[in-house]
């Protein structure tokens, strides 16, 4: 499946390299028209058998939260920064792939045997954290690291439970894999593709293709979070795992466009497709900055929700991928 | 065995599951090793795995020798099942639960299921939470099923194990992964067997692959008893070197095995473990152990009327996570020592063992 593939492939913030080359090898020999640009944005263009009567964006971001290494220790341990927001709790006790080279490391952990009381009662601080990719000094680090080098999850996307992912990445791999889907399909549909860079550290890539390409109206594409789990209580819960695609109205980043989201939900209606609104207003998309975009852009959201998002493990179900596929293109094929 | 099989063999038992108490498919595993170097292999009524080697005493009162190592792992079990198919668990060994939320775990219900441990969301925790270590009763384990599909599934009781297949470092000659602790241990029992196959030795030999030692050196305790060896060594892990942690706390990751002195230590064993390392040109540290009670030593020592032990250790880094790491020179070293040790034992030195 293709968002096995892609959620597997490593792509930090400003490294999205991998990811980029996958989806240009998913699209090669098919009628479009691809481009990047200077930042590393990937943009497509499908043209289908009615022109469209508005210039339409789907914006998916092919980068993820992770690590970059800072300095290198005399014993050979790398220190790292967060690229995008990582709670460094769930860093403890993981193994990530570090550098263009995807040199294997660990990140390691006090043994509870040598830790006092006091210190077990309060969470590993990022700087407690280091990875060590089991090199027996600072000289023999360097001849596989440098300062700089991107550090991503190494955890394998597979299936868990009745239906479901679990793996890194789905933000927004999972966006990536429904706008390749909807690119890939003979659906007869134009519309502006961009696979985006740098979304995780500030909507930095989207601003600067939606320059580019002028849309009038855009979607972002996008996985959201669902805290469809035990101790949080349901109003705190943004979304849920099963009942399809999220729709925001509000996040910080965006008042999504009324016309979008009520076409969004008739789509979804006539179609019969699940859909849910995101219950919360947390979180920025590349629909944020996309409408802000010269003159401005009606923007929005569809987005599929995943548990433990911002994790080296994440969980997804398929059906919210497939309705979220369904949902973007029907909707597609009343607006454009 | 070469370094490479000895990779493989690291490799295998760390992928290998066998949690306190539930060590069937270690044991099975360990047994394909052992049993093609010893003359009988059998489990005991507690599960320990026993393979015994005669050894070529010919003049006086035979003797044996056991050499130690723990087969189980630490590991969680289910406690209970909640209404929308999430699991409560509680810990099987030292478990610090600063290292679960994100990790992911096997469930072995009816059939092993792959799931993740889930933990409040860090944006909606409350100031007061984020300064608190995660506890036990607020992880759960999620396998993306209902409560009902659960149920099905799923049982209290059940062991959970982590999802974490070994990795290889590139950058030295290391290797990461769960339960190296005390699956380097066991490898070096089956290290150790291989270099005597063919090999003159005076001393019988029993390899023990022992249950439950992470809940309180269980299996140790009954296998010492019933096979009354005339002295033992085990082998276990001991601190890797790594930053935060204090000088004596911790042994350089590839600076050989680690020789424990001590009250728990008969200075016999340990002197003559020294000698042999010294002879045969092992490089070798010593470890000062103030009576911790950490390993199947504890247990061997005071058994009967007591059993003269050693406890040779592998460094390892970040034990009882699912990081942990060792260097493969220490592993093939202790094997190598170790079978060096009992080609040395003769009957003047058993029979010295007692007299001070």
């Amino acid at each position: 499946m293709l968002l096995t593939k892609l959620a597997d492939l490593p792509g930090v913030s400003g490294d999205e390299g991998a990811v980029r080359k996958a989806i240009i090898e998913e699209i090669a020999g098919l009628p479009l028209r691809w481009r990047t640009d200077s930042m590393g944005n990937l943009l497509v263009r499908k043209e289908g058998k009615v022109p469209s009567s508005r210039a339409v964006m789907l914006a998916a971001h092919m980068d993820e939260v992770g690590l970059m290494v800072v300095s290198i220790e005399e014993s050979g341990h790398l220190r790292f920064k967060p690229l995008g927001g990582i709670d460094s709790r769930v860093l403890v006790s993981k193994r990530v792939r570090v550098g263009p080279e995807g040199i294997p490391g660990v990140i390691g952990a006090k043994a509870i045997h040598l830790q006092k009381a006091a210190e077990r009662k309060k969470p590993f601080e990022s700087d407690q954290l280091y990875i060590d990719i089991g090199a027996k000094d600072r000289e023999e680090a360097e001849k596989h690291i440098s300062i700089g080098a991107y550090v991503s999850f190494d955890t394998r996307c597979v299936s868990i439970g009745e239906g479901f992912f679990r793996g890194k990445a789905f933000d927004d791999r999972a966006g990536c894999a429904a706008l390749l889907e909807l690119l890939r399909e003979n659906n007869g549909l134009s519309f502006d593709a961009a696979f985006t860079v740098q979304e995780e550290v500030g909507l930095r890539g989207a601003r600067v293709a939606a320059y580019t390409l002028q849309p009038q109206l855009a979607l972002a594409l996008e996985a959201t979070a669902a805290a469809d789990t035990p101790d949080t209580k349901e109003e705190f819960n943004a979304t849920t795992l099963g009942k399809g695609p999220a729709l925001t109205f509000m996040d910080r980043t965006l008042i999504a466009d009324r016309e979008i989201l009520q076409g969004l939900i008739r789509a979804a209606e006539k179609a019969a497709i699940p859909f849910q609104l995101r219950r919360g207003a947390a979180g920025g998309t590349d629909a944020g900055a996309i409408a802000l975009s010269r003159e401005g852009v009606r923007a929005g959201v569809v987005a599929v929700p995943c548990r433990y998002i911002h994790s080296p493990c994440g969980v997804l179900k398929k059906s919210d991928l497939q309705h979220t596929i369904s949902l973007v293109r029907a909707w597609l094929e009343e607006t454009a | 065995m070469n370094e490479a099989e000895i990779k493989d063999l690291i490799m295998e038992l760390s992928s290998t599951v066998g949690v306190s108490g539930s060590e069937e498919r270690a044991a099975a595993a360990v047994s394909r090793h052992l049993e093609r170097h010893v003359t009988r292999i059998w489990r005991d009524r507690l599960g320990n795995l026993v393979a015994f080697k005669e050894g070529d005493s010919t003049e006086g009162k035979p003797f044996s020798l056991a050499l130690v190592a723990h087969l189980d792992e630490i590991g969680l079990m289910v406690t209970k099942i909640e209404e929308g198919g999430a699991l409560r668990f509680a810990a099987v060994g030292g478990i610090d639960p600063r290292i679960l939320p994100g990790q992911p775990v096997v469930v072995h219900g009816r059939a092993p299921l792959k799931g993740v441990i889930g933990a409040k969301a860090p944006h909606l925790l409350t100031t007061k939470e984020r300064g608190e270590a995660p506890k036990f009763e607020n992880l759960y384990i999620d396998l993306a099923l209902t409560g009902e599909q659960a149920r099905s599934k799923v049982r209290v009781g059940d062991r959970v194990s982590f999802d974490a297949p070994p990795l290889e470092m590139v950058a030295g000659k290391s290797l990461a992964g769960k339960s190296l602790d005390d699956r380097a241990g066991v490898a070096s029992l089956i290290i150790c067997a291989a270099a005597l196959a063919g090999v003159r030795h005076q001393a019988s030999i029993y390899f023990v692959a022992s249950v439950q030692e992470e809940v309180g050196l269980r299996g140790a305790t009954a296998a010492a008893y019933n096979l009354v060896p005339d002295l033992a060594v085990a082998i276990d892990v001991t601190h890797g070197k790594a930053p935060g942690l204090a000088a004596g706390d911790a042994f350089e990751l590839g600076g050989g095995p680690v020789i424990a002195l001590g009250p728990n230590h008969h200075p016999a064993l340990t002197e003559r473990l020294e000698e042999v390392a010294r002879s045969d040109r092992f490089t070798v540290q010593r470890e000062a152990d103030p009576a911790v009670p950490g390993t199947d030593a504890w247990a061997i020592q005071v058994s009967r009327e007591g059993i003269p032990c050693a406890l040779l250790s592998i460094p390892l880094r970040y034990m009882h996570t699912t990081v942990e790491m060792l260097h493969l020179n220490d592993l093939v070293n202790t094997g190598r020592l170790l079978a060096s040790f009992a080609r040395s034992i003769d009957g003047p030195f058993v029979e010295g063992l007692a007299c001070f």
